[in-house]
């Protein structure tokens, strides 16, 4: 993964604020992003997300605050930092009747130093549209294309703005998969998404956005442990005496029971262990087993008190 | 600094043509609608009034040239403004790629498809005009090209602003027909009301077909310098201009 020893910081961001008009579009935003790694700006839409993406890319001008990046003002050394990043932007569009490798052949005339493009554009699966127009591709496609195109010039940090927003499951574990060899190829990766299963699956660390402020950071897993400890087992058993055995676990909170089926409740990291050590103890016998484990989308709801769909 | 501006103004050259219409509308179309109402007005010509043959002789021709560059604005103003809905001009914007280098991609586009149509003018009108012609034609594409180019850069400006696509068309004909009807094609200047007569002046249109008219009548460019000039300072403030307030989405 190319994160041995400390990872020096790529991008750092300090006290930015972003206004149109009278509104507030990001404040008081600060985050670190290392050398390596998956970073995701995560949240609902409108919480600011684009924006703060675009002021690292030194695309807009923050009205207060300090960014740096590769060792770069992003604002006043737009045209050196372009080289060295990859951008892809939320909802672009290229020319209805541009063909592919006519893209990604201009795209590699405008930067001093480019990888293969035929290797590219074959990495990505795109070599039998080569020739396509572009109107002509599905969504997922277009996506590949826009990523092909944002890893032209082999670049250090790579940007992703909801990238698989409105993709079918299938391309969108597809597009995860390319992603995951952008990082394992040394390169840095920094993405927004509104969707929890994507920043888990994919990010290493995340910062949790709303309404233009940031709320928390860490990697998934910390966030979940940190501030949903709660556990939940689902267990079905025609065990008589399985619920009065249940209560004596100690990290168990509550037992509800319907038929044989039963509901427990507790917290902490022995919770499920606890359960079917108790389960094999007592020769319990269960027909059925299975776990519910609190995920990101339960760390913003319990952060925000809303859902992130809403 | 114009990294790219080869291959965009190629590969843009190549979308037009792939356009429905894109080839037919723009080259071909003017040309047809040339040669036939030349021919329409030439089948009457024994009969025809010295005005009609003198609109033949060289009415038609700059009228012919004027609208081509006119379409050409048009066309540019609608371009960009699609690119600009569309994102496209976003996509572009996080590349190395410079607005002016955008610009003048699509600049260059207009220019070779104007001397494309301009061509064609030509060898169709050797062939099927009504009245023959000693044109000096190298001086007369330079003419156009001059003038093409300087109403471009307005179409440019019109086009860094305009929000939509869907006012690209109207505010462009609103600000480019009023030049038509008074560059003094139609009517001459001379006989227009004094106040017309200023606003007259001061549209770069009516240097442009003064230009165009003088240099297919044979007349010496040096008699036609201020007209150049004219066009050379509409080019530059327009420029200017744009390039302040481009707007990328």
């Amino acid at each position: 993964m190319g994160m041995s020893g400390t990872p020096r910081p790529v991008i750092e961001v300090s006290g930015i604020r972003k206004t149109y008009g009278r509104t507030v579009a990001v404040s008081e935003v600060s985050f670190e992003v290392s050398e390596g790694e998956i970073f995701g700006l995560i949240g609902p839409n409108g919480a600011g997300k684009t924006t703060t993406m675009e002021c690292v890319e030194g695309v807009r001008r923050p009205d207060r605050g300090r960014i740096s990046i590769l060792g770069l003002d992003p604002f006043r050394d737009v045209y050196r930092l372009q080289n060295r990043i990859g951008v892809q932007l939320q909802q672009a569009q290229l020319q209805k009747r541009i063909k592919v490798w006519e893209a990604v052949d201009l795209w590699a005339s405008l930067y001093t130093k480019t990888v293969d493009a035929g290797r590219l554009v074959e990495q990505l699966g795109l070599s039998g549209k080569r020739n396509a127009w572009f109107m002509t591709l599905s969504g997922g496609q277009k996506q590949r294309l826009f990523i092909a195109l944002a890893l032209i010039n082999d670049p250090e940090v790579v940007f992703l703005d909801e990238l698989t927003t409105g993709l079918d499951p299938q391309s969108r574990r597809a597009i995860w998969e390319l992603v995951r060899g952008i990082r394992d190829r040394g390169k840095t990766v920094f993405m927004t998404t509104h969707l929890m299963e994507e920043a888990e699956r994919l990010c290493d660390r995340v910062a949790i956005i709303e309404h233009g402020k940031i709320i928390e950071i860490g990697t998934p897993g910390d966030l979940v442990r940190r501030h949903c400890p709660e556990r939940t087992v689902l267990l079905a058993t025609g065990d008589a005496l399985a619920e009065e055995r249940l209560r004596t676990i100690p990290s168990v909170e509550s037992v509800t029971r319907t038929d044989s089926q039963f509901t427990l409740h507790g917290k902490g990291e022995d919770f499920v262990t606890e359960v079917i050590q108790c389960l094999s103890e007592n020769r319990i016998r269960v027909t059925d087993f299975r776990t519910v484990l609190p995920n990101l989308e339960d760390v913003f709801l319990k952060l925000t008190g809303r859902s992130i769909r809403d | 600094m114009l990294r790219g501006l080869w291959k965009l103004t190629w590969l843009e050259i190549k979308i037009f043509l792939r356009e429905p219409m894109g080839a037919f509308g723009s080259i071909l179309l003017p040309v047809l609608v040339f040669v036939l109402v030349g021919r329409f007005m030439g089948g009457r010509l024994p009969r025809s009034s010295a005005p009609a043959i003198g609109f033949l002789r060289v009415g038609l021709p700059v009228f012919a040239s004027v609208m081509i560059a006119l379409s050409g604005v048009l066309s540019l103003v609608t371009i960009i403004s699609i690119y600009r809905e569309g994102g496209i001009l976003r996509r572009l914007r996080a590349t190395p790629l410079r607005p002016q280098t955008i610009l003048a991609a699509h600049v260059l586009v207009k220019l070779a498809l104007t001397l494309a149509t301009m061509a064609l003018m030509v060898l169709a009108g050797k062939r099927y005009y009504p009245i023959k012609m000693d044109v000096p034609v190298f001086g007369f594409a330079m003419a156009l090209l001059i003038s093409t180019w300087s109403v471009l850069s307005i179409g440019f400006l019109i086009a860094s602003i305009v929000p939509t696509a869907r006012f690209a068309q109207p505010i462009g004909g609103a600000i480019l027909y009023p030049m038509v009807a008074l560059c003094g094609l139609f009517v001459p200047l001379e006989s227009l009301p004094p106040a017309l007569h200023a606003v007259a002046r001061v549209l770069p249109l009516t240097y442009a077909v003064s230009l165009l008219q003088g240099i297919w009548m044979g007349e010496a460019w040096s008699a036609h310098m201020g007209d150049v000039l004219a066009l050379v300072l509409v080019f530059a403030i327009c420029t200017a201009l744009s390039a302040k307030v481009f707007r990328w989405e």
